[in-house]
């Protein structure tokens, strides 16, 4: 699945450096892999012991506490929207770029809308298994300017920037 | 009343061009129905029966003249001449056309209006007392920290797309008006022992299907803190609550599943790590700067007499005049349920009459009430008459509030596509059978809510006497509630047992009001009738005198 | 999926407004009297899965079957919601009551 990445408010495509493997198949004999959290922790000393980067695949319904300290160990983190209309991922990202503090890359996957992009990169999202093109992404990133909320993107809001008028 | 700056007019201006983008990518089929439809509802745009609904939000119920002219321009030029005030505090328009909505949003931008979030699996509009900042009952004004949350639930890109909708009211008076306890979260002003203000938080009520009183989640929280606290209630909320069936996902079954003290927990847990963190910390002097914006009217120095008015004036200060924190000042309900009328409605002439009326008496808002009526909240009592008197002429003057003709009633089957059954045509036949004034009078207060299905915008769950529409075998048929109250002293109503067809409803009603008035005790409305007596003798007599007349007929 | 023997019909709402319109061989029209009515469930599935087309098209919205009921020659949904559906709110008159000329276009 191509992939899109957004740094600074910017989307770029981008490969994908990660086989994602499905939970019966054979682990790729180099290079990084993404698994599901039941393959994760099934094969957990296995797949640590390699000496490659490893991501988890995480459900809507599988928080992101359930990683607990492997969380260091992960490059990146997928989390699937099996519906657009189930938004327990938002807050999924949102915890592990706040309280869990994880810094690696933290991907999008399924059943999102265009019109979510802008609170999937508020959330904390900087990667994307799209269809979609860069274009798209940077049009859907600049529909609306300014947030009144603060989240984990860090973006300055309304009531920030009222503080700095003279 | 808040006004918009820079900020919120760019925020409302882009909302629009988005929506005008998805409006067009709907209609090239970029965008299928399942698609578009979160992305309309979150707009306030459904698809009825006969067209779409449009949803206006109207801030904690309160309008100025200038976009009660707007919404009546709305009315006639998008429209069939006429909106519904709703349980919410909201104005619904029901022959919206989907081509027509970009250009109809730009328009209510003009006027700092918008429909962001009046419907869909987010946060809706918040509501507060229709007699916030003018009644003498409260710690103060809700509305600002209505505000605040508004602004605070606006795109919070964590919560646009919850398990279901997500209701928050505001109070600040003993006496509930705005139905808090009803709500999935609501906040309540109160004072500490030290005589400190700040705010309880109560979580988990909420209507329809299964209906809830909420829970309290804790008694007392800092100003400073508030947005950390029910950003906590979402978050877990959002985290926590079913996804797999449709009936099952609003907080109160949340809250029920798990229990009230373990939903305590994990908020309390989720709030101490947001106030570690700092960003939501409300500063004193933000909630300052937004109270200035409420700040009342400066109020001249009256005479606190009441003056006389003409024929009709004595029986309409009885009912619909209120008691004003400053002397010579009052607050005038304006009753949108004439007898025989659709309750809530209003035509774009009496919007437009209203606005006049708002001018010349230099009366700065107007609000709605969650009982769908309209408040003027600051009205010299000198004024009265003259206000009296155009409003009759309107047809805005029935003395009815809080009568039994005063009904809510939702749209219904006449045209809401998720209805099983018409209410306002029941509510119609119950207003002309109780019409007589001197009846409405001894009867007292009895409200009565109907809803044309188990959805229940009708409220009917806090009606003393509640009414549901139901379809029995592609036939409307109605189910008879009592003891409902969205008050203080909130309770659901029970049910009374098999349902009338709609030739048998009204019947139902007048046995139970006349039996409460056989055995009323002095001083009891009919609330308290029931709560004292119980189910039993209403039901033997509803559905006995039912059969002898089925039997004599 | 049509039921055997009861006459039915195919309704849906306008994309563009939400007009409430009836199937009519190949087309739509705004009156359930002019509407086509179908008295063998095979005929009334293939017209459905053409109404399909129009959704694909998007010009309409949600097409379904519902009852009719015929009594010479006048044209009765059986249900209470198709027949407001089809004559407008009982409780005012500003529904299809109030029909004037006739837009039928998509």
């Amino acid at each position: 699945m191509p992939l899109m990445r957004v740094e600074a408010g910017r989307a770029s495509a981008a490969d994908d450096n990660f086989a994602t493997v499905a939970d019966d198949a054979a682990l790729p004999d180099a290079g990084g892999a993404i698994v599901s959290l039941v393959r994760f922790t099934k094969d957990r000393e296995a797949l640590l012991a390699r000496n490659v980067p490893i991501g988890v695949r995480l459900k809507a319904e599988e928080s992101p506490e359930l990683l607990g300290a492997d969380l260091d160990r992960l490059s990146v983190i997928v989390i699937e929207f099996p519906k657009f209309r189930d938004g327990r991922g938002f807050s999924w990202a949102r915890m592990l770029r706040t309280r869990l503090g994880f810094r690696g890359e933290m991907r999008a996957a399924g059943d999102y809308l265009y019109d979510q992009i802008a609170y999937l990169v508020r959330t904390g999202f900087d990667a994307f298994e799209t269809g979609l093109t860069a274009d798209d992404f940077n049009r859907a990133l600049h529909e609306m300017t300014n947030v009144y909320q603060p989240s984990a993107d860090g973006k300055k809001t309304i009531r920030d920037l009222r503080s700095l008028k003279p | 009343m808040y006004r918009y700056d820079e900020f919120d007019a760019k925020f409302v201006a882009e909302r629009v061009a988005q929506f005008r983008g998805q409006v067009e990518r709907r209609l090239s089929g970029a965008l299928t129905e399942d698609q578009f439809k979160p992305l309309r509802l979150m707009n306030g745009l459904y698809l009825q029966l006969h067209a779409y609904m449009l949803r206006i939000a109207v801030p904690y119920g309160t309008l100025s003249s200038r976009q009660l002219r707007k919404l009546a321009h709305i009315a006639r030029v998008y429209d069939k001449g006429f909106g519904h005030f709703t349980t919410r505090q909201n104005l619904q328009f029901n022959w919206i056309k989907l081509v027509d909505v970009p250009d109809l949003l730009s328009e209510l931008a003009s006027v700092e209006m918008h429909c962001i979030q009046t419907s869909g699996n987010c946060i809706r509009n918040v509501t507060a007392d229709q007699f916030a900042g003018a009644t003498p009952e409260e710690i103060e004004d809700p509305r600002p920290l209505c505000e605040i949350i508004r602004q605070w639930s606006s795109l919070h890109p964590e919560f646009v797309f919850l398990a279901r909708k997500f209701k928050i009211a505001v109070g600040a008076t003993e006496h509930d008006r705005a139905a808090l306890q009803y709500h999935d979260m609501a906040v309540q002003i109160v004072r500490n022992d030290e005589g400190h203000v700040g705010y309880k938080v109560m979580a988990g009520g909420g209507m329809g299907r299964t209906p809830y009183i909420a829970h309290t989640m804790t008694e007392f929280v800092e100003r400073e803190d508030i947005l950390a606290y029910l950003e906590a209630v979402l978050r877990v909320y959002n985290q926590d609550s079913r996804r797999d069936n449709i009936h099952k996902q609003r907080i109160k079954i949340l809250v029920n599943a798990i229990g009230v003290e373990e939903m305590r927990r994990r908020v309390a847990r989720e709030f101490d790590e947001i106030k570690r963190m700092g960003t939501l910390q409300l500063p004193l002097e933000e909630l300052a700067r937004i109270t200035a914006y409420f700040t009342a009217p400066k109020f001249e120095t009256l005479s606190d007499e009441m003056p006389e008015g003409g024929a009709g004036f004595a029986d309409w200060m009885k009912t619909n005049v209120h008691a004003h924190r400053a002397p010579g000042y009052a607050i005038a309900t304006i009753s949108l349920k004439s007898i025989g009328q659709i309750p809530g409605d209003a035509s774009a002439e009496q919007m437009d009459a209203l606005a006049d009326l708002m001018d010349h008496y230099s009366i700065d808002e107007i609000r709605v009430s969650h009982e769908q009526n309209l408040v003027l909240p600051h009205v010299k009592k000198r004024d009265l008459p003259a206000i009296f008197a155009r409003l009759k002429d309107l047809d805005l003057a029935t003395p009815n509030a809080g009568l039994i003709t005063d009904i809510i009633a939702c749209p219904g089957l006449d045209y809401c596509d998720l209805a099983n059954a018409r209410s306002i045509p029941i509510a119609q036949a119950l207003s002309k059978k109780f019409a007589d004034l001197s009846r409405q009078h001894d009867i007292g207060e009895l409200k009565i809510k109907i809803s044309g299905c188990i959805n229940a915008c009708g409220h009917h769950h806090a009606g003393h006497i509640g009414i549901l529409g139901v379809d029995k075998k592609g036939v409307e048929f109605y189910q008879l509630q009592l003891g409902g109250s969205g008050a203080e002293d909130a309770a659901i109503g029970d049910i009374m047992g098999p349902g009338f067809g709609e030739h048998e409803i009204t019947g139902a009603v007048e046995r139970v009001v006349d039996h409460y008035l056989k055995v009323r005790e002095p001083g009891e409305r009919f609330l308290d009738t029931y709560r004292r007596i119980g189910m039993e003798p209403f039901k033997n007599v509803v559905y006995q005198e039912q059969l002898y007349a089925a039997h004599a007929g | 999926m049509a039921k055997a023997q009861e006459p039915q019909m195919i309704t849906a709402n306008r994309l563009r407004d939400g007009e409430v319109l009836y199937w009519k061989a190949g087309d739509w029209v705004l009156a359930l009297s002019e509407g086509e009515v179908f008295t063998d469930p095979k005929t009334a599935d293939i017209a459905l899965a053409q109404a399909m087309n129009y959704v694909t098209e998007n010009k309409v919205v949600n097409p379904y079957l519902f009852d009719v009921k015929v009594a010479g020659g006048d044209i009765k949904p059986a249900k209470e919601r198709e027949i407001i559906r089809a004559k407008g709110p009982t409780v005012r008159g500003e529904g299809k009551q109030a029909l004037g000329a006739f837009d039928v276009s998509l």
